[in-house]
């Protein structure tokens, strides 16, 4: 099926810690320690300021829309919509047509991540019981406050599910990002012909657990915003 | 591994970049957002890539969701199974597609097996996590009206519970397959074949053939999310009843 050598797990982790000799770049040393941070904190770099830029677009639109009971089928047909989009049509139309590089790469990785925050935070907000908040307005409070004070606060495990979903979004499509110039862990995947098997292999490792770390660090962030009365009722 | 059908996926993987005619006005304009002539002249082109994305998406999604569903019936059986295959199958949804592809390579190799074993694992979080919530969703005066009727569990659970749940679980199928269909574009890393042949390698740089394949992703995604629809309609004719 193909003339590729099959790479196994413990060369894979050779690669990761020490530069070995690949066969196809004929001896010259590839991979190591260092690269692998770099190529590491430069993948968590892409993400977090895609997922930035997705947060602040996104989150105060979809609070709002929330809000106001309005735009459901803009939040949730956006999002619904979104899914259908091949991730690599995206990654290779922005190299070609409008340039690579992470200044071009990072906004289009935001915009896989705005759906899911949108969506949720949406849903949300609108889940919240009507009588909690026209308490909150009878107390006098404006409606930023409620939003703010009361609504959000109610919201955030689902808004949180949101921010999570779009985080493994973008760091899942930043691993094609060397297509268009930005060297992230994929690097090791999509350049197979220079770092070998064993490189591809690492780079997959890598991919999954920093995806998993990310996955987790945002789930205890999540257990710490949600306030102790809510995590009650769900016990 | 070696069923034909397989070694197809496998040749084509090897040797699928053909000879691309670009005709003379595009040639001018490599970076030209899209050429018509071309598109005219080599539509046909598509049809294998697509047949292909349907051979690994039908797989991926009737595996996942026989495996999800069979799950999910047990942990609604075993309570205490629910958190822990929710963990699971969230491990497996949280991993990006293309690190998973990458990481079974050295057990299952490259080509269209392990595209299918990699969908359907990613699939399995959605329609578990679904079919649950639609279970348990089922409201209890409905279970002890079917009890008092005299259904034993089993009649309860197929006549009474599962019908109930129908539009949660189709509404988990639905976000699976149109998920899948765009992610199965990645399998081209794989040698797998479908439409990202047609996206990547020597198309890297040709946005209309781009735009084609992309094109037939979202409109197959569209076409399944409209028969899962119908589906959900059809098989639940009280909620039109009660809507209307």
């Amino acid at each position: 099926m193909s003339s590729l050598p099959y790479a196994s797990f413990i060369g894979a982790f050779e690669f990761i810690f020490s530069p070995q000799e690949s066969n196809v770049t004929g001896g010259k040393k590839v991979g190591g320690f260092d690269k692998s941070v770099e190529l590491l904190i430069k993948h968590l770099e892409v993400t977090l300021i895609a997922l930035a830029i997705a947060l602040v677009v996104a989150l105060p639109l979809g609070l709002w829309l929330g809000h106001r009971g309005k735009g459901e089928q803009f939040a949730v047909g956006v999002s619904n919509a979104a899914r259908a989009i091949p991730e690599l049509a995206v990654i290779a139309l922005v190299a070609v047509l409008i340039g690579v590089g992470l200044g071009n790469v990072a906004p289009v990785l935001a915009i896989l991540g705005i759906p899911p925050i949108l969506n949720n935070a949406y849903v949300g907000v609108q889940q919240v019981d009507r009588a909690t908040v026209d308490a909150a307005r009878g107390m006098g409070m404006s409606e930023m406050a409620i939003v703010r004070k009361v609504e959000l606060p109610i919201a955030i495990p689902t808004v949180m599910g949101g921010i999570r979903s779009a985080a493994i979004a973008i760091l899942a499509t930043a691993t094609i990002a060397p297509l268009a110039g930005v060297e992230t862990l994929g690097d090791f995947i999509i350049n197979r012909n220079v770092y070998g098997e064993n490189g591809l292999l690492a780079g997959a490792i890598l991919v999954a657990l920093l995806a998993l770390t990310i996955e987790g660090s945002l789930a205890l962030l999540q257990r710490r915003l949600t306030s102790d009365g809510l995590k009650l009722k769900t016990v | 591994m070696s069923s034909p059908l397989v070694l197809a996926a496998g040749e084509v993987g090897g040797d699928f970049f053909r000879e691309r005619n670009v005709g003379d006005l595009c040639q001018a304009q490599p970076n030209h957002l899209f050429c018509w002539e071309w598109a005219k002249d080599n539509i046909d082109r598509f049809g294998t890539p697509t047949i292909q994305h349907l051979q690994i998406v039908i797989p991926s999604i009737l595996i996942g969701f026989v495996a999800a569903f069979a799950l999910a019936l047990l942990a609604h059986r075993i309570r205490w199974l629910q958190p822990p295959l929710l963990a699971a199958t969230g491990i497996l949804y949280t991993i990006p597609s293309i690190a998973f592809f990458f990481l079974l390579l050295p057990l299952t190799g490259l080509g269209r097996d392990t595209a299918i074993i990699v969908l359907a694992a990613y699939t399995l979080q959605i329609i578990f996590r679904n079919t649950i919530l639609g279970l348990n969703n089922v409201p209890a005066s409905v279970k002890d009206a079917a009890r008092g009727m005299g259904f034993t569990s089993r009649q309860i659970l197929w006549k009474v519970e599962l019908p109930l749940a129908i539009p949660e679980i189709v509404a988990g199928l639905r976000v699976a397959v149109v998920s899948t269909i765009a992610i199965a574009t990645l399998a081209v890393l794989i040698s797998a074949g479908g439409l990202g042949t047609e996206m990547y390698g020597s198309n890297l740089n040709f946005p209309t053939a781009i735009i084609i394949a992309g094109a037939i992703v979202i409109l197959m995604a569209f076409a399944f999310d409209s028969i899962l629809l119908l589906i959900q309609r059809l098989t639940t004719p009280w909620r039109r009843v009660s809507q209307a």
